[in-house]
């Protein structure tokens, strides 16, 4: 992979080493996997608000001619009826129906904004390229930065210096000003708290981290915490969770695909997808909870209670809100149902573990009474 | 009682002719929150260089080697129910297991405890 003389920097790479950030390549870049540790930088973000420097994800900014339409093709979300400054998760498709990514999709004015994974936005760039039609121009904002903001803490802190944030509702985003510099703000983040991703132009966001960080509820966090944060919300990581072999409804993502969506088709991998929708997939993306206190990580296998191999676990590790070992894995789907005892085997030793409904720990989102996500 | 240190970051307090192990300082800094920990069983005999232990922090699993040879006296029971043991106190209450030396010449290989400090400073 990646030697080292390779990795880019981050904007905030000299503010992460002096704020006693470890870094670690991630993603083709040098990214702070913790501060003061991992443990209490998770339990911080649950309780209070953390501040993480996302800024190796890709920013790309589409407009055209029927701009929805046109990604309606690659994403299976109904972008259709996405209002004006809502966000949407969804997932860029190959023709097979595999995930090549997954995202962030918002309507912004007359251009479409999407957040996609860094480990994969070359790939996704040159996906968008191949596969749109040529009256559609994107624009990869190489120069914006990008902070995520999260916790039950998070608004408070951002309404202190940004006010007016606090009106967003889950999923709705918009333009805002601090001392004169435009961030656009989408109330969003992948922890299952409430919170906040900020876009901010790399000149501009070491002022705006430290203006976060002055605040005594903010701290900064690392990978490492954002890494067990999402996986006790039952969120899938890419590469990990989800890869060009699952598809949404294998990964138990059908909510991502729109209610017309699932009637009409006409995105990539509609066929296998619409089939998958009926008759069941094959396999399914599952939480599950592991007896005892050593984690099972990524690669271990599942096993029936025949010990034959029904599906392999995609992350897993110890959970610091509930102390206790969790994983997620695919199965066959005739064994997904939460209560389902199963057998783990890493390197040689075997777990007990049961199937479990996720998120493991309850979402927080802050949804507006009534409205509609 | 004389204290050595392996460059795998462990760490062989002896006494008589009983050995404690555990893992140093720089060793738990490296590894970050210490969540599991398994420890062999009395009357377990291991040689220099076996697999004798694990720790796995929230990131990764680690082997913990056996920095010399002999029948296993004690492993540390506390570290089941409390494995941060090893963060708060590595060269102490957070020791791993207790073994009776098989041939103690292999201590000469062994780094004393200035070379390893000044070593660690390196990295």
């Amino acid at each position: 992979m990646d030697s080292s003389e390779n990795l880019e920097k981050l904007p905030l790479d000299s503010w992460h080493r002096a704020r006693g950030g470890r870094m670690v390549p991630f993603a083709g870049y040098e990214m702070p996997v913790q501060y003061e540790g991992i443990m209490a930088e998770h339990l911080w973000v649950r309780e209070h608000a953390g501040l993480f420097d996302v800024s190796h994800m890709g920013q790309l900014l589409f407009h055209g001619p029927d701009i929805d339409r046109a990604l309606e093709s690659l994403l299976p979300g109904d972008l259709l009826a996405l209002k004006d400054g809502r966000l949407r998760y969804s997932m860029l498709l190959a023709e097979d129906g595999g995930i090549i990514d997954d995202l962030m999709a918002t309507r912004r004015g007359d251009h479409f904004y999407l957040v996609v994974n860094g480990a994969t936005k070359h790939g996704d760039i040159e996906h968008f390229e191949r596969r749109l039609p040529r009256t559609i121009a994107m624009d990869h904002m190489r120069e914006q930065s990008l902070l995520a903001l999260q916790g039950p803490k998070a608004v408070d802190a951002l309404e202190a210096i940004v006010p007016g944030v606090g009106e967003l509702s889950f999923m709705q985003a918009g333009v805002f000003h601090w001392n004169g510099k435009p961030l656009w703000i989408s109330r969003s983040g992948y922890t299952g708290e409430d919170g906040f991703e900020i876009s901010v132009s790399g000149r501009d966001v070491e002022a705006v981290a430290d203006a976060l960080v002055a605040d005594d509820r903010v701290k900064p966090i690392g990978l490492g915490a954002r890494d067990s944060l999402r996986l006790e919300a039952g969120l899938p990581l890419y590469g990990h969770d989800l890869d060009c072999d699952t598809t949404p409804v294998m990964a138990d993502l059908i909510f991502a695909i729109g209610k017309r969506r699932r009637g009409e088709g006409g995105f990539a991998g509609a066929l296998r997808i619409m089939a998958e929708l009926d008759g069941g997939p094959a396999q399914k993306r599952v939480g599950l909870l592991v007896d005892g206190r050593q984690p099972v990580r990524e690669g271990a296998l599942i096993l029936d209670s025949e010990g034959s191999e029904v599906g392999r676990i995609t992350s897993g590790g110890h959970s610091p809100s509930l102390g206790r070992p969790i994983a997620m894995g695919y199965v066959a789907t005739a064994l997904a149902e939460a209560g389902t005892a199963l057998t783990l085997e890493q390197r040689g030793k075997l777990f007990q573990a049961t199937v479990a409904p996720m998120p493991f720990v309850p979402h927080r989102y802050h949804r507006k009474q009534g409205a509609v996500a | 009682m004389s204290l050595y240190f392996t460059k795998e970051h462990e760490w062989v307090r002896v006494e008589g002719d009983v050995a404690t192990v555990g893992i140093s300082d720089h060793a738990q800094e490296a590894l970050g929150d210490i969540v599991f920990a398994e420890v062999p069983e009395g009357g377990k005999v291991v040689a220099k260089g076996d697999d004798a232990a694990v720790v796995e922090s929230v990131k990764a699993a680690s082997d913990v080697y056996a920095p010399v040879g002999g029948e296993v006296v004690e492993g540390n029971a506390a570290l089941a129910d409390d494995p941060s043991l090893i963060n708060r106190d590595p060269e102490g209450e957070g020791w791993f297991f207790k073994l009776k030396l098989s041939d103690p010449s292999e201590l000469g290989g062994l780094m004393d405890e200035v070379a390893y400090r000044e070593w660690v400073a390196t990295l």
